[in-house]
């Protein structure tokens, strides 16, 4: 679905010929799959979700989405269709006074007949456990409901991807779960190709590979188990685990036989209780 | 410096249609040197509490009394006939909103984004200089406010502060308040968008402050975690209302109500109240990884020596 390869970014006011914000970075993400990718602030985790929509064209190197080659600009309309994107202030991304109407906006731009659009609206909704406020103005809707609005309307235009930059940031912990539940059902029922960017550790741990970005290069890579169990290293690139499995990793530390890679509150406590 | 806030309501748009009760008869004692949380779901009127705090917004009625001074008189506009009269009236409010501001600063959530100043050092200076104070005193306040967030003055104060990083920005913003020397600091999610370094970095900075300079704090945060770590005391709020008032330890007991309301607790809360399920005899209380590290400790090893189960 999406491939990148010996990608390098610089962008366009960095006057230093070798300071790229991205560098050597070769991706292969795959149809269906959940890829979260984490990273300090600055690590270059959005610079690469804007490469990945178009945003930005790449300075050496491609990206191939769905096979098509981002920097070719006739392409980006289509390349968009297919790699949706949502970010993180749910705010700054709904346009229109009616829900409906801003989940429209995407196909109505598409030029899609008005009966396809009312259906894609409706299904897109839907999704999103959001048919109900079709008629509310966004601005009445809590922060994790404009955050599904705004993937709705991502949605609408049928895409086989979708980025989701930091969509969570701005949330209260409902906010957080409601989004994550979407975000999770599209993966595990459409079979949509997800990829994460976020600063919650504990959202990382449902997916199916995670990416780890230091410095505009990717350092770690592979499952959450094997990912986390680097606590250290993640420690060492200004990241963290979830608390659970620092638990795990402090306890296994000072001679306890845990595997110190667990994951969520379930697994700790089953490992716990073996121990009892 | 204590606050004091009394029967404090705040009605938006008031005898329209769209009328909402914002507060709803708060009553609240915050006494001086407090590091206290606040935590509700989007629009449980946290955010509308704290803008009352430093005079943005006007209650609808209750008052609030900082320090012996109440921040909520004397803001009302008068329709006096004599344009003279009106005129010195204005002044006098305006006198009035200073004084509240010099005490009571309040860093807004994504402070970065109302950086404008060319350099680090004009930003930081721009509210002491608004204060009245001299140039040189005003340089003075800048380097004290920079060394708080952990910037040096020399490296940093004719940079751009738009070519900083994002927790850097944020510092620089959370300075130009602390210039101010407020005896109570305010913050709207200082944390949100940060990575966990940064978000470290910060509320290290923040309980520094509260412990050297002795400042009052209130945080508000969606983080659980962050709160359980840091605050002494830990207010929640829903529909206007404050429904519980604690140390983290008592207000994280009520995990089934925290989660009706919207809310969650530290996934090690969770985790204290699974294993009491399961039968382990440790303290339910327990908020953070070194607690829970200590107290699994003691109860594991304690039952491998005798052998017995638990």
């Amino acid at each position: 679905m999406i491939v990148t390869e010996n990608l390098y970014f610089r962008y366009a006011d960095e006057k230093d010929e070798n300071c790229f914000a991205l560098k050597n970075v070769n991706i292969k993400i795959k149809d269906g799959e959940f890829v979260v990718i984490i990273g300090h602030n600055g690590s270059g985790k959005s610079t690469l979700s804007k490469l990945l929509n178009g945003i930005y064209y790449p300075t050496q190197g491609k990206i191939f989405i769905d096979q098509l080659d981002t920097s070719d600009e006739s392409l980006i309309w289509e390349i968009r269709k297919r790699a949706g994107m949502v970010f993180q202030n749910p705010d700054n991304q709904l346009v229109a006074t009616i829900v409906e109407e801003d989940v429209a906006f995407g196909p109505e731009n598409m030029g899609l007949s008005s009966a396809e659009i009312r259906l894609r609206v409706d299904e897109a909704l839907d999704s999103v456990s959001m048919g109900d406020f079709k008629r509310k103005p966004p601005h009445h809707l809590s922060g994790g409901q404009k955050q599904r609005v705004a993937i709705a309307g991502i949605l609408a235009m049928k895409p086989k991807c979708i980025i989701f930059d930091e969509p969570t940031a701005m949330l209260d912990p409902s906010g957080r779960k409601e989004v994550m539940e979407t975000i999770r059902y599209l993966n595990a029922h459409d079979r949509m190709t997800v990829v994460h960017i976020t600063h919650f550790m504990d959202e990382a741990v449902h997916a199916d590979r995670i990416l780890v970005m230091d410095e505009g290069e990717i350092v770690l890579e592979g499952t959450p188990k094997e990912v986390f169990s680097q606590v250290d290293t993640l420690k060492s690139i200004g990241l963290d685990v979830p608390q659970v499995t620092l638990l795990s990793y402090e306890l296994k530390k000072i001679g306890f036989d845990l595997s110190g890679e667990n994951l969520t509150v379930e697994e700790l406590v089953e490992e716990l209780c073996q121990l009892k | 410096m204590s606050i004091k806030i009394t029967d404090l309501s705040h009605i938006y748009d008031r005898n329209t249609p769209n009328e909402t009760v914002a507060i709803d008869q708060i009553n609240l004692t915050i006494e001086s040197g407090q590091f206290v949380g606040l935590i509700g779901h989007t629009g449980s009127g946290k955010s509308t509490l704290i803008q009352h705090l430093n005079g943005l917004l006007k209650p609808s009625e209750g008052e609030i009394v900082v320090s012996g001074y109440n921040i909520t008189e004397g803001l009302d506009q008068t329709h006096s006939k004599k344009r003279s009269q009106r005129k010195k009236e204005a002044r006098a409010r305006k006198k009035k909103l200073i004084e509240v501001r010099r005490r009571v600063g309040l860093v807004f959530q994504y402070p970065e984004y109302q950086l404008f100043e060319e350099t680090v050092e004009k930003d930081v200076a721009f509210g002491p200089l608004n204060l009245g104070l001299s140039d040189a005193d005003a340089i003075e306040r800048v380097k004290e406010a920079l060394s708080l967030v952990g910037m040096d003055y020399n490296d940093y104060k004719d940079r751009s502060p738009f070519d900083l990083s994002g927790g850097q920005k944020r510092r620089v913003a959370i300075a130009g308040v602390l210039a101010m020397k407020p005896e109570v600091l305010i913050l709207d999610e200082p944390t949100a968008g940060l990575d966990p370094k940064g978000r470290d970095e910060i509320l290290g900075q923040i309980k520094h402050l509260h412990e050297k300079e002795g400042m009052t704090v209130i945080i508000v945060s969606h983080s659980m975690e962050d709160m359980a770590k840091i605050s002494e005391r830990l207010i929640v709020m829903n529909r206007g209302r404050i429904v519980l008032d604690g140390h983290p330890k008592e207000v994280f007991k009520h995990i089934d109500r925290l989660e009706e309301i919207g809310l969650a607790v530290p996934q090690i809360s969770y985790l204290a109240r699974a294993l009491v399920e399961k039968g382990f005899d440790i303290d339910p209380t327990i908020l953070t990884v070194e607690e829970a590290t200590q107290c699994l400790a003691q109860k594991l090893n304690r039952k491998t020596k005798s052998g017995e189960l638990c």
